[in-house]
């Protein structure tokens, strides 16, 4: 029996928020927190969604939308184009390239790979950086910016893993 | 049906790996092209990154809101708190400044006096903007702010961003109604300077970190801690004398400058307007230079 229209529109909207989820973790990015040297070290909350869908639902987190939002994180946060698009994807290919090795593991084990993924992934926006400004940027706030966004990946990972199970159960 | 429904996912399914291996590897080469683009041409993507900025504001704008009142409920409590302490404190300052106010109507008397005598061209006048601030670039990589008001309520590009404190940044771009402000501490700032007391000078570039370094000094100029940096007016964007930070550290191959605005606290600023068109272009957009 075909599915319903309202059930493919129920479906397809589930499936669009992977997407949609990241997309407003990078807008929190956004956000004025008002708090003193916060704002240089904020956790890089985009990344971890991008890693997550990546490792636990790729079919909902094509490239296409890595791609979108990695270009939408360099418009707002006024980097130069094309730096966080391509860190983005860089992530999202090494994550679904090790996916096999991560299927049924632990969460620290994914924990683990996600804290080796984001120091690849920090290191090298600040080498494109450092390449593209001609100087060398301090990377004491880099190291910063990586503890947090490392610290920060249970407690969003929790969030998005209840998410899943309670909205995108494969039926 | 069924098998020929196989056969087809069976040829299908490499030509779809193909594809997606294929679009991906487009997609990165796509990143490195935007990224060539915009290193050869900074303003190329000017408009796009306006406009996709005037989209976020609003959403920007309404979240912000709550979390300012929730900062400024702490701040109460914590002023609350220091309420004797504060009231000593500014019945010093008041004494003090009732002093520096006598001096400053002295001075302004002499000046304009002195002005008259010489004929001096006045500054243009000045128009203001307030602006809340609505967005932040959060990471280590940019300092920029988004400010939410834009061409609609006459902010333009390279205008001066202040507080009572001094100096925070310039307006980068400029959308409908949003703009990014480009603070002091941004890699990418250059600001022409003058040490206050001895008149040398200089440029305070930004380091994406918390201070500002001071650099282009003529050689043999010693800058000592607790000196002054204003604007020095040089390319003509920025009128003289608008407060930017203390030097806060010399050594051998850098003097750190202190700025005196904190962006971290900043929830509104004012956009102002001197007049000045610049002579120096802002950014080294090639479309102005018919000009």
């Amino acid at each position: 029996m075909k599915p319903s229209f309202w059930h493919r529109v129920d479906r397809f909207a589930r499936d669009l928020t992977p997407f949609a989820l990241t997309f407003v973790l990078m807008v929190v990015n956004a956000i004025p927190f008002h708090i003193p040297g916060f704002a240089q070290v904020v956790p890089l909350l985009s990344l971890i969604g991008i890693y997550f869908w990546s490792v636990y639902r790729p079919d909902l987190m094509p490239a296409a939308a890595v791609f979108l939002i990695g270009l939408l994180h360099d418009f707002i946060s006024g980097m130069p184009l094309g730096v966080s698009v391509l860190v983005f994807l860089m992530v999202q290919g090494v994550a679904i390239a090790q996916r096999s090795f991560f299927s049924g593991k632990s969460f620290v084990i994914v924990w683990f790979g996600f804290i080796i993924v984001a120091a690849g992934a920090l290191s090298t926006e600040w080498l494109l950086l450092s390449i593209l400004s001609g100087e060398l940027i301090q990377p004491r706030s880099v190291f910063y910016q990586f503890g947090l966004t490392v610290a920060m990946f249970p407690v969003l990972a929790w969030m998005l893993t209840r998410w899943q199970q309670a909205f995108l159960q494969v039926d | 049906m069924n098998d020929r429904e196989r056969s087809i996912s069976r040829i299908a399914a490499p030509i779809r790996t193909f594809a997606q291996r294929f679009a991906y590897i487009g997609l990165v080469f796509t990143a490195a092209m935007l990224m060539l683009v915009g290193k050869m041409e900074p303003a190329a993507f000017d408009r796009a990154r306006a406009q996709v900025t005037d989209a976020v504001a609003p959403i920007l704008d309404a979240v912000s809101r709550p979390l300012e009142v929730i900062h400024d409920m702490i701040g109460e409590g914590k002023t609350l708190l220091a309420l004797r302490e504060e009231n000593a404190r500014l019945r010093t300052a008041h004494n003090r400044l009732m002093q520096w106010q006598s001096v400053a109507r002295n001075l302004e008397n002499e000046n304009k006096a002195l002005k008259e005598l010489l004929k001096f061209e006045q500054a243009p006048d000045t128009n203001s903007i307030s602006a809340r601030v609505i967005g932040d670039s959060g990471g280590a990589f940019a300092r920029t702010m988004i400010l939410n008001a834009g061409s609609k309520a006459g902010v333009r590009t390279a205008q001066a961003v202040i507080t009572g404190a001094g100096l925070v940044g310039r307006v980068q771009e400029v959308g409908l109604r949003s703009s990014r402000l480009l603070l002091l501490s941004d890699l990418n700032s250059r600001i022409p300077v003058v040490i206050e007391s001895s008149r040398v000078r200089g440029v305070v570039a930004g380091t994406n970190g918390e201070t500002l370094r001071l650099v282009h000094l003529p050689p043999d100029v010693v800058a000592a801690p607790g000196d002054r940096i204003v604007t020095s007016g040089h390319g003509g964007a920025l009128p003289p004398g608008l407060p930017i930070g203390v030097v806060s550290a010399v050594n051998d191959s850098m003097i750190e400058v202190e700025p005196f605005v904190d962006p971290a606290r900043l929830e509104v600023v004012q956009v102002v307007d001197y007049g000045l068109d610049g002579i120096i272009e802002f950014k080294s957009s090639r479309t102005d230079k018919a000009k």
